[in-house]
């Protein structure tokens, strides 16, 4: 069984090879890359299945033994994250197949490209096969960002690729000093190692495991690494931005992932070592993204400072690395990376029905399907500035409610509550000027050229998936609990990554 | 030979990291191969440096080079070798399309032309 886990690489790059065969065909092409992403969610709504008893599976590549060979590792937090990417992918691509991946050369197999990175990123049990995934992952983003062309594209590739290159090579830095001083890479294994490092090698320790944040951070746009992302994002073609939304939840995941697994508790010389950093950046996160949806003049950059504020949400409840804290902050996870897909998305549906007023928050005559349109814009302005009922709200209280016991509950509950009433005043300020002040400037919009409706069904799933959460909010959270609960324990996954009696593989070992 | 691999790691990274902080692209990208350079010295270093020795495990070797950190900086290598014919090629583009080379200045406040929007 342990074998179906490779699935979720597996099939976006044969789905990426098939593709550039097929590139003299568009249409083909569509079908083929619309299949693979439905076959991808197929794979792993069954992976979610075999995951959510609460065993973690390992799949050994090529059966070598395990701290030395590749694994992949299956459990309740990496099959919940390849479902919500692959979800998200679903709807992304039948947003981009009508009309997006026509505008550049290889929208479908760098798009596949990119969940095989991201998936990969989730699944991997071995800090330099993270590595590798965030290149995939990345080096599918450059192309997919530049999608289309154009000088502003340019510019802000530019810049993206460049800070993304320098995370790289930190990141190389920190996996060499953390195999230096422990001689292994392997996470479950790094997770019984880091505990016995030499005293000497302390401080080498702390630094790799710093220095791995820290990229990490980058990753998830935490403040003060955060500038990149509204400038990429907002350049960014939508459908593209909308599968990115996915991209800050990879770095959140890393954080996760390797600062209760390896960095946790019983991390030795760099325990907890990541704790104390988290909670000041995100609430800053959070000051930030807000004061930038206030001062957006454009919807699409209004949404990409939603997002980062949304990154400060999740990683204060991550910063206390408790099971309610943790599971609170999945919760958020799936929320945002849902609605900050549909709103890139609603932002393109409604900048491709006005006209010269694309999304500027200017007054303009009325648009196409304003209706359905603002219904939809007010849906999701609601689950991303956490009102009631929607999933932010929900996600919201939990994690207010997680961190009420924490030192910093006082600072914590100031910003998260001040933040999202700036919040709220941007979204309800764009929706006035976008909806409610369009019925009042007479003229109309010059009609574009035909093909300039795209349909608004893969925002509304999207919106749909955020109603869904906060409907079964009561099953979902009782997942997640378990979830954190397997993360605060790692003891499970380090079994079943270095097989049962543990010891007797460590004994083989050569270095 | 400690000295020697250390202080050429530290100037490579001091170098790059200083080209990295200018404005224009050319110099940021000869700053990313410098830095690239010292990782990969790096990298090699983590895996404890030897002279004369195989990469190779046998049940007769006693001494052999730790052959990991050699596969670490293969991967590293393709990678960044790749990543800066990328983003040279960008750069161009970049400078060829806005008639400058100011990293902070690429990005140009005029909207994209509508049409393009619109064709969606």
């Amino acid at each position: 069984m342990s074998g179906w886990i490779i699935a979720p690489i597996i099939i976006p790059a044969m789905a990426a090879a098939l593709l550039l065969l097929l590139r003299r065909s568009p249409d083909l092409q569509r079908r083929v890359s619309l299949a693979a992403t439905a076959l991808l969610c197929l794979a792993s709504i069954g992976l979610f299945m075999l995951a959510i008893e609460g065993d973690v599976l390992s799949y050994r590549l090529g059966d070598w033994p395990a701290p030395f060979g590749i694994v992949l590792v299956l459990d309740r937090l990496s099959a919940t994250m390849v479902l919500l990417s692959s979800v998200l992918a679903s709807a992304v691509m039948l947003h981009a197949i009508r009309g997006w991946d026509a505008k550049g050369h290889h929208f479908h197999p760098l798009f596949q490209f990119q969940l095989m990175g991201i998936n990969g990123a989730f699944l991997t049990g071995d800090v330099f096969n993270l590595f590798v995934f965030f290149e995939v992952m990345l080096i599918a983003s450059y192309g997919l960002l530049l999608h289309g062309g154009g000088p502003r594209r340019l510019g802000a590739g530019f810049q993206y690729v460049a800070i993304n290159l320098l995370g790289s090579t930190l990141f190389l830095f920190a996996v060499g000093i953390i195999y230096g001083v422990t001689g292994t890479l392997n996470m479950a294994d790094l997770a019984g190692k880091v505990g016995q490092v030499a005293a000497g090698d302390a401080a080498l320790l702390r630094t790799g495991a710093l220095l791995l944040f820290l990229v990490f951070a980058l990753k998830a746009a935490l403040v003060p690494l955060h500038w990149w992302l509204p400038t990429a994002y907002a350049a960014a073609p939508a459908p593209v931005a909308a599968l990115f939304a996915i991209m800050t939840k990879v770095g959140a995941y890393a954080i996760i992932r390797v600062f209760t697994l390896v960095f946790g508790q019983d991390g030795g010389a760099a325990a907890s070592i990541a704790a104390p950093w988290i909670m000041p950046a995100a609430l800053a996160t959070l000051a930030i993204g807000a004061i930038g949806v206030l001062a957006s003049r454009v919807l699409v950059d209004l949404v990409c400072f939603a997002v980062v504020w949304s990154m400060g949400s999740l990683l204060v409840a991550v910063s206390l690395f408790d099971a309610r804290s943790l599971t609170a902050a999945l919760y958020y996870t799936l929320h945002s990376t849902l609605t900050g897909g549909a709103l890139f998305l609603l932002s393109d549906l409604i900048a491709s029905r006005r006209g010269r007023w694309r999304d500027d928050l200017e007054p303009s005559p009325v648009m196409a399907n304003a209706a359905m349109l603002g219904g939809l814009f007010f849906l999701a302005a609601i689950a991303m500035s956490g009102l009631p009922p929607l999933s932010g709200f929900i996600g919201k209280l939990m994690i207010l409610d997680a961190t009420r016991t924490s030192g910093a509950a006082g600072w914590i509950w100031t910003f998260v509550l001040a933040t999202s009433l700036l919040v709220i005043i941007g979204f309800s300020r764009a929706g006035t000027m976008l909806f409610w002040k369009s019925e009042a400037t007479a003229g109309t919009i010059e009609p574009g050229p035909p093909a300039r409706t795209t349909p608004i069904m893969p925002a509304a799933i999207l919106i749909l998936g955020t109603a869904l959460l906060s409907l079964g909010a009561g099953p979902v959270t009782r997942h997640l609990e378990a979830t954190a609960q397997q993360l605060v324990t790692p003891r499970s996954y380090v079994d079943a990554v270095l097989g049962r009696p543990a010891q007797a593989q460590r004994a083989t070992e050569v270095r | 030979m400690e000295f020697l691999v250390a202080s050429a790691i530290g100037v490579l990274s001091a170098a790059g990291i200083y080209l990295i902080l200018r404005g224009r692209s050319f110099p940021v990208i000869i700053g990313m191969t410098f830095l690239s350079y010292g990782v990969n010295v790096f990298l090699f270093a983590m895996g404890r440096l030897s002279v004369d020795r195989p990469p190779i495990i046998s049940s007769d070797t006693t001494i052999y080079a730790d052959p990991l950190p050699q596969a670490l900086v293969l991967t590293a290598i393709v990678i960044s070798f790749g990543m800066t014919a990328l983003i040279v090629v960008l750069a161009l583009r970049g400078f060829l399309e806005t008639g400058s080379d100011r990293v902070d200045e690429g990005i140009p406040k005029l909207p994209e032309p509508a049409e393009e929007r619109l064709t969606s």
